[in-house]
């Protein structure tokens, strides 16, 4: 196996026994990325030159015996996180030219644990999209089929995984943008809860849905980046003080015991039958564990599409409208006036689904309507929450389907939003009730195509969804297959 | 038809915090443009607002200071619109929840007190400032005061004609000031008023359609453009017409309120609570907490100065202008325990000289205790009140103690009954056609004798003294 192939833990294992040192591991990587970048196109920006240096200063600290679990690991951002220095763009051309002077709570949390940043990865224009086809910078291809999407937003964080072009990468979730493309890419994705992992430096969409978590190759890696991450930030009001256990420590825990739910609103018509097999399988494994799988009910689950589209798009019409041409980024000289400016710059700088997002929101906030669209999604999003309360009463998790379909073809949905939307029908709840989810590889469809299951736990439950999802991983009877590019 | 005018008035006040209210620039006025900015008052993607406590602290203040209810939790909410000097493209404010309501303000008028009511006390960020080059089709937007700290103080429509809102409006300053929450400074826009206006036939309780004043920069503003807005609307409606509702800028020079052009008006603001703040939770121990350090308010201070001092309520008024010259007339009337005398020399001597030194209390020469040390050597008969006025600007220039001024240069009085009668004796025999006229019934020159014998006394004499032995010498003789 070549070194860009492994996990975290197996290279940290490597480089404390000096088997290997981080500027081998990078150049690895980068002899990688630029042998199947071309055609998969993960990344908008390298970060080759600042990798190595960083590459050079964590062989340093591992030997003087300084290093920690993520020292001299090369990972990559999706292009929504702040890095200093090196320009965020959020996939949109309005940000082509961002250069932020500062650094993302995560990405220093990171840096500090000595991470070695390769590069910032593509995504759907301000995280809008499920197939990562919507980004100024063109599209990324599935590794393990480059005529298919990898999912989305983050799809170039899950594609740079599933390609090895990177040992870890972390992604933005708000209605499923990192459990999505963790399922069509056949990798470990994790959303923590609301909270969990402060916001400071992502970029806004949905400020009250958005949430940053790792892309993985295993449940362990998962657990080590999420304890390098979590934590309260004096910078982000929203996030919690809570105590954060060892995530590691829940790797390879027994589940024993375990009630599970599977709420039947999940297991609808239309939902691939590949895809449902294999979570029905799952769902054995998860019994063969020593679990008990139960049939439960989330009620207003048919709720949760709307709500979202009322939501999410209401707090990205406000949080883009600093976008405006006045201060930074791109603006239109073909403007005669200020508000000839701002239309402009604005209508060539967004994307058409950025765009036809924004129109959603000012609409649904317009006086005479809030109270029929915002406030009333507000109320039953409420409502969705209640469901979850009541079902983690007696259940320790919840396994579900990640996705309704496997990966699909380039453009195959791009002229159709609704079924766009609708690839988001598992994922949304978690981001509307605020709490954890995860998406593990469960099996392959005929095609070749990674299929994902989801478990979610209740708030700050992410130590249980680790037990989990490393219980199946590790004992669930399943083939074990690599993107082949 | 007799019409009466129903006026509202929405005061925006700049909070004297050091730092703003989502990040840590400080709010210090007048610094070289954009220097007090960082990334969060400029909203930069991906940048988070943190609430700095201290702007609650001082709301909580106001609040208390005018009798509101504070609601226990209450919440942000984004007011979006697009202008250049606001970076993120909303403003974060109060909406839904505000922090405070149901309050109210006593305003002292023509002798009675009027109640009126305060609607809503609510916090939000300022933004920045645009400035516009006449000469170049170009603007230039200063970014130092978006995000320095308001709170929109909002009236019941309670207010009955110009001079109610004056009165309110000075009211309210005073609070804030006093307070020590907001310096109050309407030239650099820390206390801005803006007005809505109606007229209605008296007796009707339905309201007319309003007007809203803009552009007021100062007490006489407001004064002037209420008054000026009461005509007009009222010639308007004698005249059968119809009152448009629209905003209208103040023009102090040419005395006219103008309509604002149509570009501002129906603003559709899409509000909606900010998921990026939580809720504002506010404790009985916080509330408490606030409560212990607000001070005596100007209106009870000038109640209990006209009881306890009994002084006019003039002197009052004057003398609890500021926090800080009260506390100089308290000490002072504590240390010569005359109340009145204490008043007339800090409200003459006292303020006439800071204001010729355009001086504030704080930086006067003479300290509260001097001056009593001087009031009390004017009661014991040490040095004559002419005098005194001597030994005062002699401490202005120098800050000396008074006695030894007094001493240094001889103005001790004449109380010894001797040296004052070869003083009356001298000027006597040297005035005899004076003397002879007075004798004859021109009681009139007794003043002349008087003074020609300050005259060689030095104005040392003790004036009863003299009167007494003039009076006595002049009807023996
Ligand atoms: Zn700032």
């Amino acid at each position: 196996m070549e070194l860009n192939q492994l996990t975290i833990h197996e290279l940290q294992k490597k480089l404390k026994n000096s088997e290997t040192t981080s500027v081998e591991i990078t150049e690895a990587v980068f002899k990688r990325i630029e042998a199947v970048d071309d055609k998969i196109h993960s990344f908008v920006t390298l970060m080759k030159d600042e990798a190595f240096e960083e590459a050079r200063e964590a062989d340093k600290e591992i030997q003087r015996g300084n290093g920690g679990p993520l020292t001299g690991i090369p990972i990559a951002l999706k292009d929504i996180m702040c890095t200093k220095g090196t320009r965020t763009t959020c996939g949109s051309h309005i940000l082509e030219n961002f250069i932020p002077p500062y650094d993302s709570t995560v990405v220093k949390r990171l840096r500090d644990a000595g991470a070695v940043f390769i590069g910032k990865t593509n995504m759907d224009e301000f995280a809008m999209g499920s197939s990562t086809e919507t980004s100024y910078f063109g599209v990324t291809k599935n590794p393990w089929d480059l005529e298919k999407i990898p999912g989305g937003s983050s799809g170039g964080s899950a594609a740079a995984v599933a390609a090895d072009q990177c040992i870890a990468s972390l992604g933005s979730d708000t209605g499923g943008s990192i459990r999505q493309p963790a399922a069509l890419c056949g990798i470990v994705g994790m959303k923590p809860t609301y909270g969990r992992v402060s916001r400071f430096g992502l970029v806004a969409f949905a400020s009250s849905l958005d949430q940053i978590g790792p892309f993985t190759k295993d449940v362990e890696d998962c657990a080590i980046m999420l304890n390098a991450i979590a934590g309260y930030d004096p910078n982000d009001s929203t996030s919690v003080h809570a105590d954060i256990p060892d995530y590691t420590e829940y790797v390879s825990k027994s589940i024993e015991g375990w009630t599970v739910g599977i709420p039947k609103e999940y297991f609808i018509e239309g939902i691939d039958p590949e895809v449902l097999s294999a979570v029905e399988a799952a769902i054995k494994e998860v019994e063969h564990m020593g679990a008990q799988c139960k049939e439960i009910s989330l009620p207003h689950s048919e709720y949760c599409v709307a709500i979202y589209y009322v939501i999410a798009p209401s707090e990205a019409s406000s949080n883009l409208a600093r976008y405006d041409g006045v201060r930074y980024g791109f603006r239109s000289d073909a403007g005669r006036d200020l508000m000839d400016m701002y239309k402009m710059s604005r209508s060539a700088g967004f994307g058409d689904e950025v765009k036809r997002r924004i129109m959603i929101g000012t609409h649904a906030l317009s006086s005479g309507y809030y109270d029929a669209y915002y406030k009333k999604a507000s109320q039953v999003r409420t409502l969705l929450r209640k469901d979850f309360d009541e079902a983690f009463r007696t259940c320790d998790a919840i396994l579900t389907p990640s996705t309704p379909t496997p990966a699909f073809n380039i453009g195959e949905k791009m002229d159709d939003p609704l079924q766009m939307y609708l690839c988001d029908v598992f994922t949304i709840s978690c981001n509307l009730a605020g709490i954890p989810g995860i998406s593990v590889p469960c099996g392959y469809t005929e095609a070749g195509l990674p299929i994902g299951v989801q478990f979610l736990t209740g708030h700050f439950e992410e130590g249980k969804l680790i037990q989990i999802a490393s219980a199946y991983e590790k004992n669930a009877t399943l083939e074990r297959r690599r993107a082949t590019i | 038809m007799e019409y009466e005018p129903v006026i509202g008035l929405e005061v925006h006040a700049q909070l004297l915090t050091k730092t703003k209210i989502f990040c840590g620039c400080s709010t210090q006025f007048g610094a070289a443009p954009n220097s007090h900015t960082c990334p969060i008052c400029i909203g930069m993607p991906g940048i988070l607002p943190v609430l700095n406590k201290k702007v609650v602290d001082y709301t909580i203040k106001m609040a208390l200071a005018t009798h509101c209810n504070i609601n226990r939790e209450n919440t942000w909410a984004r007011k979006n619109y697009f202008y250049p000097d606001l970076p993120k493209g909303y403003q974060i404010t109060q909406f839904a929840e505000p922090i405070a309501e149901h309050g109210y303000v006593d305003v002292e008028m023509n002798g009675g007190k009027k109640r009126i009511g305060i609607t809503r006390i609510h916090m939000e960020e300022d933004a920045g400032k645009s400035i516009h080059d006449e000469h170049q089709p170009a603007s230039y937007v200063d970014l130092n005061r978006a995000g320095v700290p308001l709170i929109e103080i909002v009236s019941e429509p309670d207010i009955r004609s110009a001079e109610e809102g004056v009165g309110y409006l000075r009211r309210l300053h005073e609070i804030l000031v006093y307070l020590g929450i907001c310096d109050g400074n309407m030239e650099e826009g820390s206390f801005r008023c803006d007005a809505n206006i109606s007229l209605r036939p008296k007796g009707e309780e339905k309201f007319g359609i309003r007007a809203e004043l803009k552009n007021m920069n100062s007490f006489r503003h407001v004064q002037r453009a209420l008054e000026y807005e009461i005509k007009r609307q009222q010639y308007i409606l004698e005249s059968g017409g119809e009152v448009i509702q629209e905003t209208r800028l103040w023009d102090d020079s040419q005395g006219v309120t103008h309509p604002m052009r149509g570009k501002e008006e129906a603003h559709d603001y899409r509000y909606f609570p900010d998921p990026d703040l939580v809720s504002i939770v506010v404790s009985d121990e916080w509330i408490e907490e606030i409560k212990k350090t607000i001070p005596e308010l100007p209106l009870e201070k000038r109640e209990r100065f006209v009881n306890t001092y009994d002084i006019p309520p003039y002197d009052a008024v004057v003398l609890t202008t500021s926090r800080e010259l009260a506390d100089f007339y308290e000490e002072t009337v504590k240390n010569c325990r005359k109340p009145k005398i204490a008043s007339n020399w800090v409200m003459g001597d006292v303020l006439g000289h800071l204001k010729e030194d355009k001086k504030d209390i704080e930086g006067s020469p003479v300290s509260a205790v001097s001056l009593a040390k001087m009031i009390n050597l004017i009661e014991d008969g040490t040095i004559s009140g002419k005098i005194a006025k001597e030994v005062f600007e002699e401490m202005w220039k120098t800050g000396k103690e008074p006695k030894k001024i007094v001493e240094e240069r001889g103005l001790i009085q004449i109380t010894d009954t001797g040296s004052l009668e070869n003083a009356i004796d001298n000027v006597l025999k040297t005035n005899p056609a004076q003397v002879e006229e007075y004798k004859q019934g021109k009681e009139k020159l007794f003043g002349f004798f008087v003074g020609q014998v300050m005259k060689i006394t030095r104005g040392k004499a003790n004036p009863k003294l003299v009167n007494e032995l003039l009076k006595k010498k002049l009807s023996a003789s």
